[in-house]
């Protein structure tokens, strides 16, 4: 899977122009255009159509742009893909996954939308909201190469749960670790469910530190204001970036010596400690605390 | 084609414009409401005829009250509401995406 930062993903109503207009301003990772539950069903084929309009002339920088389509069993679902495909949509996100089937349905239109439109490369991502879902995490995470990621969605799960939203969070562990486990496992991504309560930011700095620590990639977000915290959660302090910067370079020294082994203060460095250390300068280029060369950024 | 019903799209939100589309007689008729009309009244009017014509209709009275929209939400609006006058929402006419 292609490694990138996803931090944030913010959920856009398909069919509001303004929010879809502005999308791509707020530094969001990972844009998601809404054409689900955001979208009345006397809406739907026009937020279709603006969304595909929007993503055919819109600049949205470097952000993963995403949709979330209508479910499989819709009326909706196969225009929705098709239209999709036809745009140049990175991700299609599709709702209430409960089995590898699904995503397979997903996939058999995305290729029947590529062979008509000419298009490649169309990957898709699950959002998991049921019991049986997230028991089925793995399957689903592993049910197509076109995978890059699993999504909570809390509300839904909760109720399939017969219990709700929790201020610590308890209702959701066992989503969140299965989910969590899936997607490493798979080796793709994982989103944290969205935090409703725009009013209670410390709660959602405490759930966003939570899903940090779990090692969630990022989290589902309905409010751009949302984004800089989340990126501040997941910024590495600068004793992370010094270290990572060190074994940098030790990997670039073993380059120019030739030799296979990574060593630093004199210790073999392993391929985790590596990756890790990659992670954390995509972080901190991200977050603009050091430049691509690897200097730090004085505020 | 023949407009079979009329239809609207869009809304009078910020950023959107709002198109209705009846059958005509005597070509496309645009009935402009904008704020902005005297700079880009003939460029919304353009996008939406172009839009009308590549659905296939050539005859049509176009009501438009434009609040801000760029040029793709007005594509969008049009065609979703030319799709809905064509009654063909659940069969789009992909080639005029």
């Amino acid at each position: 899977m292609e490694e990138r930062l996803r931090r944030t993903m913010m959920f856009v109503p398909g069919n509001n122009p303004a929010m879809v207009k502005d999308a791509g301003i707020y530094g969001a990772d990972s844009i998601m255009f809404d054409l689900e539950d955001s979208v009345s069903l006397s809406q739907k084929d026009a937020a279709r159509v603006l969304v595909y309009e929007a993503l055919k002339s819109q600049d949205y920088g470097d952000a993963e742009l995403v949709v979330r389509v209508n479910g499989v069993d819709t009326p909706y679902f196969k225009n929705d893909v098709f239209a999709m495909v036809k745009a140049g949509i990175d991700v299609v996100r599709l709702p209430k996954v409960e089995s590898a089937q699904m995503m397979l349905d997903l996939v058999k239109v995305i290729e029947e939308a590529e062979a008509k439109f000419g298009v490649t490369g169309t990957k898709v991502m699950a959002a998991i909201e049921s019991a049986r879902g997230v028991v089925k995490a793995l399957e689903i995470a592993e049910s197509t190469d076109r995978m890059i990621g699993l999504a909570l969605s809390a509300e839904d799960y909760t109720t399939d749960m017969k219990t709700h939203r929790y201020p610590d969070g308890a209702e959701l562990e066992f989503a969140r670790n299965m989910i969590l486990h899936a997607a490493r496992a798979a080796g793709i991504a994982a989103f944290d469910t969205v935090f409703t309560n725009m009013n209670d930011v410390e709660g959602f700095k405490r759930e966003t530190e939570h899903i940090h620590e779990l090692g969630f990639d990022g989290k589902s977000l309905v409010n751009p204001r949302q984004i800089e915290w989340v990126n501040d959660v997941y910024q590495p302090t600068k004793k992370e970036i010094e270290n990572a910067l060190d074994v940098e370079a030790a990997i670039e020294e073993a380059h120019r010596n030739g030799s296979g082994v990574i060593s630093m203060n004199g210790q073999m460095v392993d391929r985790p400690v590596v990756l890790r250390a990659q992670r954390v300068l995509r972080l901190a280029k991200a977050s603009n605390l050091i430049t691509e060369e690897g200097e730090f950024i004085e505020e | 084609m023949e407009i079979k019903t009329t239809a609207m799209a869009g809304t009078l939100e910020s950023s959107d414009i709002q198109i209705t589309i009846s059958a005509g007689q005597d070509g496309i008729n645009i009935d402009l409401d904008s704020s902005v009309a005297s700079l880009y009244g003939d460029q919304i009017k353009k996008v939406i005829t172009d839009t009308l014509v590549a659905t296939g209709i050539t005859n049509a009275n176009v009501k438009a009250i434009d609040k801000g929209a760029l040029d793709c939400v007005v594509k969008a609006r049009a065609l979703a509401a030319a799709q809905r006058a064509l009654e063909t929402s659940d069969q789009p006419a992909w080639e005029v995406f």
